[in-house]
């Protein structure tokens, strides 16, 4: 087996055996939305209105809430240090641990919405658009998410800095995500929305494995 | 002949000067102790020599690839404080994807290292369960599987019992006769072959 494939195994493991560490966020995410109901009243056409944002914003915060254990047990308890003086590209170790932090914190989220927006009176079509947009932008969560957890890695009770080091990079995806799904509910194109979200998640891919191996370097010197 | 060599190597940590333009090198077989007070920079050397920070000035290379390329990285195996183990996973996890990150030629001995550092019967237990002295000796039994030819090791000794002191001694003396060359830090007496001092 080669070193992604057990990286990214040995991160998968290590989630499901601690379960509560990747279950926070998405928790999170259940219950924030399930509250808006129950505060803004269950009028089918308001709800509908503002479901698209709702979702995204949640999803955003869910994201961000499981960002600061991304890199921080491996810090400590030495793994990372291990990774850094490797022979194996450190890119290619970070690719998988981001990899592992998305099947466990956008793959789900990905799947729990439908259930979500069907609870906020979505239409199918719009259910089939935001998992779409939530498919193509859940991984440049994690990837940009990643430059800024190995920016903090090694800085105590960070998550504030963590917060203002990446809601800017996120807010171009969360405005492209949300209004393809709000444009999909008046059957208006989403094209351009899809590929910029798309162009986005390519750049992100290309560039965050190597981001995020040249900060972890310095955090860790 | 492989050989490392350090020249003139300078570092300099917060306001203190550690050490300036050191310089030395070591050949197939030698194993270099460095000793010194307190806070005189032993583990700030053996992590340049790890290629895992930066010297102010100087180089380090062996066999001339210099310190951080990844020719160089996949000669060197780096021992430090932290016991690079994680809690959620028992030691022969732990043990097998250390060793396959410090280098690609491992043989699959998992068990038989842990049986030689003095772990039988412990191959399963989470790590979270293990004496300090347990976790030091899981980390240690990774120099019983790879074939990396030097050895970096930042106090291999703390928390181990006598018989743990000599299985590792006897097996950096192996090294040293198999031409590996070891260099650590300790601040206890050992009883090594063919091995020299430096003072920092």
């Amino acid at each position: 087996m080669n070193i992604f494939m057990q990286t990214l195994t040995r991160d998968l493991k290590m989630a499901l055996r601690n379960p509560s560490s990747f279950l926070n966020p998405l928790l999170f995410f259940v219950i924030a939305i399930s509250l808006f109901p129950l505060a803004i009243g269950p009028e089918a056409h308001t709800l509908s209105n503002i479901a698209p944002g709702i979702i995204w914003v949640t999803c955003m915060l869910a994201v961000l809430l499981s960002l600061n254990a991304l890199f921080h047990t491996d810090y400590d308890n030495g793994v990372l240090e291990q990774m850094v003086i490797s022979h194996h590209p450190l890119p290619l170790l970070l690719l998988a641990k981001t990899t592992a932090h998305w099947l466990l914190t956008g793959l789900p989220i990905v799947l729990l919405s439908p259930l979500l927006g069907a609870a906020l009176f979505l239409d199918s079509e719009s259910i089939g658009v935001l998992m779409l947009t939530l498919l193509l932008a859940t991984p440049s969560l994690s990837l940009i998410g990643a430059i800024g957890a190995s920016l903090i890695v090694g800085i105590k009770n960070s998550g504030m800095l963590l917060s203002l080091l990446i809601l800017p990079l996120y807010t171009p995806i969360l405005i492209f995500a949300s209004s393809a799904v709000s444009q999909a509910q008046f059957d208006l194109s989403i094209s351009a929305q899809l590929y910029f979200l798309a162009s986005i998640l390519i750049l992100s891919l290309m560039g965050s494995p190597f981001i995020s191996a040249l900060a972890l370097k310095t955090s860790l010197e | 002949m492989s050989e490392l060599i350090v020249n003139e190597l300078s570092c300099q940590r917060g306001y203190n000067n550690l050490f300036s333009e050191l310089s030395f090198s070591l050949t197939s077989g030698e194993i270099l102790r460095i000793s010194g007070a307190n806070g005189s920079g032993k583990t700030s050397l053996l992590k340049i020599l790890a290629g895992l920070s930066g010297a102010e000035c100087g180089s380090v290379s062996y066999n001339k690839n210099q310190a951080g390329s990844s020719e160089y990285q996949e000669t060197i195996v780096y021992l430090g404080h932290l016991p690079a183990l994680s809690p959620e996973l028992c030691c022969r996890e732990n043990l097998n994807y250390l060793s396959h990150l410090q280098s690609d030629n491992t043989s699959d001995q998992i068990t038989a290292a842990l049986i030689a550092i003095g772990l039988k019967g412990y191959e399963y237990e989470y790590a979270a369960n293990l004496s300090a002295g347990q976790k030091r000796r899981v980390v240690l039994a990774s120099l019983f599987i790879n074939t990396t030819p030097i050895w970096l090791l930042d106090e291999p000794f703390t928390a181990l019992d006598s018989d743990g002191i000599a299985i590792l001694e006897k097996q950096i003396n192996k090294h040293s006769e198999n031409g590996g060359i070891c260099i650590l830090t300790t601040h206890q007496d050992c009883n090594l072959a063919n091995m020299r001092t430096l003072s920092l």
